[in-house]
């Protein structure tokens, strides 16, 4: 009862990486609540599929396992979570901000009455006190989200209604294995007691899904480019750049609109998040939607012609001038200084 | 096959173009400062609408917006395009809703409009980037939802037929009607306003404008039914009052902070062979590369 409850998508057999992320997250979350972590998992053919969950530290494991659950169409899984949330009562319930999350979520808090925060950036745990009523509530969730396009930061809370809801984009908590070895209870639920057959009036008559050949999330170095670049010829030589020192290409919005590459390249709030080692940016000014999603770089180099570019600030290592005169002498000085 | 269509439509502060002026001493965003326009992913739904409406003699197009009265904007817009009424949902008791207790006004409302065959919302409000009314709505009428539709294929014996694009491809969909769809920006645009129709609803107002104005539209509009645009206040719905606004949000809004980044201490170069080398050569020492 009261627990910490994380809804896992699945996409051919693999837990998605939003998913375990949150699992991450909802872990540590547990832990500062004195509370158990609970995976909900709906789908077909989901044998064994705890230990691709358990090492995130899940305590109880809930699998609804019925060929009609897959693919995902959104009453039988909203169904399910809502019988089972009526059931067990979470205090937390986190999904991924994606076509799935995005699509269930409302349902359920609608259902349920109780309030979702979209797209949170971070979550903590702590305390609110209502002057009007003079009532002080402890171990709230604080969903902390940007808002007005990225101009504010809101923190939200849900002081009344349980559970409190949360969604989150892919790639903006850390994805980290708590134990190896350990291992939760199993919780088989009876499908038929969840749905009921005019839940499937949706069918799903095509599908195609490609696997993405591009992963920006866990390279090491990003190069990423802006609208700097002038054209999709002056964002070749990132990836040339790229390919001589191993690193990924990234971009930001206005580049990715401007057709120089593909959206999955795209880092920002209505990107990816990421967090390298390196981020080398060029030709991009820096606008809050794209810092967003580079901050915690552990290093950050801004090639610009304008010196005073926003992003500047952040960086560590500022180099002022031409992208088109800059990196090709990065390629060069790699080769003659490297081994 | 005729159809009773919605379009639910939000009027948005331009977030994409917040000027330095839009943000308060204190942090918080002076929405007075912001142009108001047609959320972008509504107009969107509105093209899916008007195409079903192309493809489908006889069929209604109804716009509703709730929000303060100068939305009635929105319904004058989307009458330019080809849709055949709207209604303006506008009272103070809806202030500050969240998501949830604005799916419940809007879902009162809807019941006055009688039997509907499909809601068409956008995916996304701006302002808010939740994509939770839509879905929302569904599930307080008891119908059946498609999101992420990039594109209505066919409506034929009451089925319905989607196209969605979410992450990593694209769904085909087909369900029973009633059903309540919302659409993405990556779907068709919708079309221009159309100049005739431009012409025929340029009176269009909602009652409190026709009060409000100093020009006379009273006499034009009365004498014209498709001038007058509907406006209901929450006496006009059948709704529990402590469901709206304040009372009916779950959630609050703890704080509201200006985004700051801390600047950093940073060390500058040029594009200068020299500068470029030495950078290189301390990165590649320092291992952060090679
Ligand atoms: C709701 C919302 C969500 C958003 N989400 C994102 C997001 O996820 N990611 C994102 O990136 N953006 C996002 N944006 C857009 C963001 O606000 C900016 O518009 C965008 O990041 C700007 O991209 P840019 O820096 O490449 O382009 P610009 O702002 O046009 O900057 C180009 C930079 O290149 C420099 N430059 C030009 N020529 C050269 C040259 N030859 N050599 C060197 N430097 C040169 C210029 O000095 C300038 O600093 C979002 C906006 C909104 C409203
Ligand atoms: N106040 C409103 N009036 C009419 N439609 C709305 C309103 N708020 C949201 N919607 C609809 O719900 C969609 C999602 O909005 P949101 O959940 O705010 O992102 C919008 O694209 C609109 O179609």
């Amino acid at each position: 009862m009261n627990n910490l409850f994380v809804y896992c998508e699945i996409e051919d057999g693999v837990i998605g990486d939003v998913s375990l992320e949150l699992l991450t997250k909802g872990r540590s979350l547990a832990n500062q609540l004195k509370c158990q972590l609970e995976a909900v998992v709906i789908g077909h053919n989901l044998a064994g599929i705890e230990k691709q969950l358990f090492p995130y530290g899940v305590d109880v494991l809930h699998i609804a396992d019925d060929p009609r659950l897959a693919p995902f169409t959104t009453l039988p899984h909203s169904s399910i979570l809502i019988n089972l949330f009526k059931e067990e009562k979470p205090q937390i319930a986190l999904m991924g901000a994606t076509s799935v999350g995005r699509d269930l979520g409302p349902r359920i808090s609608s259902a349920l009455h109780s309030g979702l925060t979209a797209d949170c950036t971070s979550l903590e745990i702590g305390s609110h006190e209502d002057k009007k009523v003079e009532k002080i509530y402890d171990n709230l969730l604080y969903q902390i989200r940007p808002a007005f396009g990225g101009n504010i930061v809101a923190t939200i809370i849900n002081p009344e209604c349980r559970p409190q809801m949360a969604t989150v984009r892919e790639g903006v908590m850390k994805k980290e294995i708590f134990d190896a070895k350990y291992k939760g209870r199993i919780h088989q639920l009876n499908v038929a007691k969840y749905v009921s057959n005019s839940d499937f009036a949706i069918s799903v008559i095509e599908r195609h899904m490609e696997k993405s050949r591009i992963n920006i999330k866990t390279s090491p170095i990003l190069i990423s480019g802006g609208y700097g670049m002038g054209s999709k010829e002056g964002f070749q030589m990132l990836f040339d750049l790229a390919s001589v020192i191993g690193a990924e290409v990234g971009a930001s919005r206005a580049a990715v609109d401007a057709g120089f590459c593909e959206h999955e390249r795209q880092v920002g709030q209505t990107g990816v998040t990421v967090r390298p080692k390196l981020y080398i940016a060029c030709g991009i000014s820096g606008q809050i939607q794209h810092i967003a999603g580079m901050q915690e770089s552990a290093l950050i180099i801004s090639i610009n012609n304008d010196p005073a570019a926003p992003i500047n600030k952040i960086a560590d290592y500022v180099i002022t001038g031409d992208v088109e005169t800059v990196i090709p002498k990065m390629i060069k000085y790699y080769k003659k200084n490297s081994k | 096959m005729s159809l009773n269509i919605l379009v639910l439509a939000k009027q948005v502060p331009d977030t994409r173009n917040v000027g330095k002026d839009a943000m308060t001493a204190e942090g918080t965003v002076n929405r007075a400062a912001l142009a108001a326009i047609f959320n972008p992913e509504d107009l969107n739904a509105l093209e899916q609408a008007l195409r079903l409406k192309d493809q489908n003699p006889g069929t209604t197009v109804t716009v509703l917006t709730m929000g303060p009265f100068r939305a009635a904007e929105i319904i004058r817009e989307s009458l330019y395009r080809g849709a055949d009424k709207g209604f303006v949902l506008s009272d103070r008791a809806f202030a500050g809703s969240d998501t949830l207790a604005t799916s419940y006004a809007l879902s009162c409302a809807i019941r006055n409009l009688g039997n509907i065959d499909l809601i068409i919302c956008g995916r996304q409000a701006i302002d808010g980037d939740t994509a939770q009314v839509g879905p929302q709505v569904a599930e307080k009428l008891g119908m059946n939802q498609i999101t992420y539709a990039e594109e209505i294929q066919s409506v034929k014996n009451d089925i319905i037929r989607v196209k969605r694009r979410v992450e990593k491809g694209i769904e085909i969909l087909e369900g029973p009607l009633p059903m309540l769809v919302t659409v993405n920006g990556t779907a068709a645009p919708c079309r221009p306003r159309n100049a005739k129709l431009l012409m025929k609803y340029k009176y269009a107002r909602i009652p409190n404008e026709l009060q409000a104005s100093n020009e006379d539209y009273t006499t034009l509009c009365n004498s014209r039914d498709f001038l007058q645009i509907g406006e209901w206040s929450v006496n006009d719905i059948v709704c529990d009052n402590s469901e709206l606004g304040l009372s009916g949000s779950p959630t609050k809004v703890k704080k509201i902070e200006n985004v700051v980044f801390q600047a950093k201490e940073s060390k500058t170069f040029t594009a200068s062979d020299n500068d470029i080398e030495s950078l290189i050569q301390e990165l590649i020492s320092n291992h952060t590369i090679g």
